[in-house]
């Protein structure tokens, strides 16, 4: 493979991804690690937001961390298609020569990080969940030259079996896509305003334009359950649409929101933004209730970083007792009922 | 019409993982699968061949035995097999895989490429787009419906919370998430065909205008520092209480306890 100049190449670089004008908040996450990252590598933090019209978003961004916002602005940006915006992020990389680009591991990033690896000719980790400032190789190695200050990128693999750490010791940038949920926003910096430099590499439509005849939005009226701090999440177990009523109840008295495994997307029970897991979304609530979940390993990946995993199982074997903090073996039906109404009462008699 | 899809013959992740010394896989040692969102693109491949007529080869870079997945897709319908294979393609990142299939695909005429969005067991979804781009054709990820019209298709692209209807003209590629379709069932005459099917097998010479330092372990980026088994939490307390009563008085404890409520 072609080796670039290493030493040319400074900076993190996060993509600000947004959508319908509004951060999405995995860019806040990799703005946090960002920042961390940049700290160890005595450099800045700079933030990517390639959309039409969105420049009020970038004192966002600053207070979040960014030390500089790059702004790609153009009528042909306003909804993500795949060629215009890794157009806009090769050519930012090209220009700007970064270390380091983070990308979301979302339905975005996942499509439009790959493309642009491949246009700038380095190498990509998907879907990290750990990313750190280390050597390559780990231990010195007679023969081989350890190399300093890479970023070491973990991940896991085999349906969440495996974790491998890559490096990418010979090309820059160093890229890789982020598992939504799994990194830190920092606490806003109230008033900080951005400094930001506008870019446009300019927008030909060629044949790799595709053209969109339709934007369907699912009507959700919940809230993002990566953002809850009580997760009442139902799988197969629950037995039916209507039966996730007793969940919704516990839900309530918890202050928490209802979410559910892949199982209950496929039978049509729940919305796919509900899903928790490693094709749905990766969640870190305080509380996690897994009612009527048998544990299957790509759901775990996806809540296994929960504070505390309350389990609740008539299958005394179900793997997901292996990750509970409190497992209780018995009848979802009759417990889940029981407890709403005995939290319901511990919370009456707090009150007087 | 002409169609490729891209599959892959994966260990199926649900038995045990086992690694060589050098931290990639030993896929000789586990036992092996197509992968499920390819074998959703090849349905959709065969329906678009049932609707419209079309000729499907399938395509695989992989060991001598991955034929395997390319007999098993001719018994479901497809016309014909490629296997890529090659002891200098071994250990390949997603930007070498990809690179390797495309100088495959560059040798064949096609209308329309689909590979799955990913695989079980790397999960990256990076070498269908890398693909793409490295054949200069648009790719349209995460489908959930394919149709086609003219030299065109309308695919319905998946995000978090909504569809995009997309419109691309054709050389595209497409890649496949699972919930596009049931895969069909191999046929005994598909069986007997495949059977008799001749694999057409390609190696190294045979890639089209691909440099050697961009193949294998050693034209890979991305490099593995660490591989292992994935330490998780342990597990806390299970009970099997007697009662419902039991139960929630166990639970509510916990929470006091822990200052929860």
């Amino acid at each position: 493979m072609v080796t670039n100049n290493i030493e040319e190449y400074k900076g993190v670089y996060v993509f600000a991804q947004q959508v319908d004008n509004e951060v999405s908040g995995i860019a806040l996450e990799l703005l946090g690690k960002g920042k961390e990252l940049a700290a160890k590598l005595e450099t800045e933090v700079t933030a990517v937001l390639i959309g039409y019209n969105v420049r009020n978003l970038a004192d966002k961004l600053a207070e979040y961390g960014a030390d500089k916002v790059i702004l790609v602005d153009d009528p042909e940006l306003e909804v993500y298609r795949t060629e215009p915006y890794a157009h806009a992020l090769s050519s930012v990389i090209n220009k700007y020569k970064p270390e380091i680009v983070l990308v979301g591991a979302t339905a975005i990033g996942r499509d439009l990080g790959p493309t642009v690896s491949a246009r700038v000719a380095t190498g990509l980790t998907a879907d990290c969940t750990v990313l750190e400032i280390g050597d390559f190789p780990l231990v010195a190695v007679p023969g081989q030259e350890q190399k300093h200050n890479q970023l070491l990128m973990t991940r896991p693999a085999f349906g969440g079996n495996t974790i491998a750490t890559i490096a990418c010791p010979n090309n820059r940038p160093q890229m890789a896509t982020v598992r939504p949920g799994v990194m830190q926003k920092i606490e806003p910096i109230a008033g900080a305003k951005a400094v930001v430099e506008e870019y446009n590499p300019g927008f030909t439509p060629n044949n790799k334009y595709v053209t969109i005849k339709e934007v369907v939005k699912a009507v959700s009226d919940t809230v993002d359950i990566m953002d809850a701090k009580v997760l009442v999440s139902g799988g197969r177990g629950v037995g039916s649409a209507e039966n996730f009523k007793i969940l919704e109840d516990l839900a309530e008295v918890m202050g928490g929101t209802v979410s559910c495994s892949r199982a209950v997307v496929d039978s049509g029970w729940k919305p796919k933004d509900l899903q928790v897991g490693q094709t749905g979304k990766t969640v870190r609530p305080q509380i996690y209730f897994a009612i009527g979940i048998s544990g299957a390993i790509q759901h775990v990946a996806g809540m296994e970083e929960s504070d505390i995993i309350v389990a609740i199982n008539k299958d005394e074997d179900a793997p997901i007792f292996d990750v509970a903090d409190y497992g209780i073996v018995g009848d979802l039906n009759k417990v889940v009922p029981a407890l709403t109404a005995s939290l319901k009462a511990e919370k009456a008699a707090k009150i007087k | 019409m002409k169609i490729v899809v891209c599959i892959k013959q994966v260990p199926d992740t649900k038995g045990g993982v086992k690694f060589n010394p050098d931290g990639t896989l030993d896929r000789g040692a586990m036992l092996a699968i197509m992968n499920p969102d390819d074998k959703a693109g090849l349905e959709a491949a065969l329906r678009l061949k049932d609707q419209y007529g079309a000729e499907v080869t399938v395509l695989t870079m992989g060991l001598p035995k991955a034929a395997d997945v390319l007999r098993e897709a001719i018994a479901m319908g497809a016309d014909k097999g490629i296997l890529v294979t090659d002891r200098v393609l071994g250990g390949a990142d997603t930007w070498a895989t990809s690179t390797t299939i495309a100088g495959a695909l560059r040798n064949i005429d096609y209308d329309l490429i689909i590979t799955g969005r990913q695989a079980i067991d790397g999960d990256t979804a990076q070498v269908g787009p890398q693909i793409a781009e490295h054949l200069g054709i648009p790719v349209i990820s995460y489908a959930q419906d394919i149709k086609v019209e003219g030299d065109k298709v309308i695919v319905q692209r998946q995000y978090d919370d909504r569809y995009h209807v997309l419109e691309a003209k054709m050389p595209c590629l497409i890649t496949a998430l699972s919930e596009l379709n049931e895969p069909r069932y191999m046929t005994p005459g598909g069986i007997f065909d495949a059977c008799a099917a001749e694999i057409t097998t390609w190696g190294r010479a045979d890639l089209k205008d691909v440099d050697d330092s961009n193949l294998g372990l050693a034209g890979s980026p991305t490099k593995i520092a660490k591989a292992s088994d994935k330490v998780r939490k342990g597990a806390g307390e299970k009970v099997v209480p007697e009662s419902t009563e039991d139960a929630v008085a166990y639970i509510v404890g916990k929470f006091k306890e822990k200052h929860i409520i």
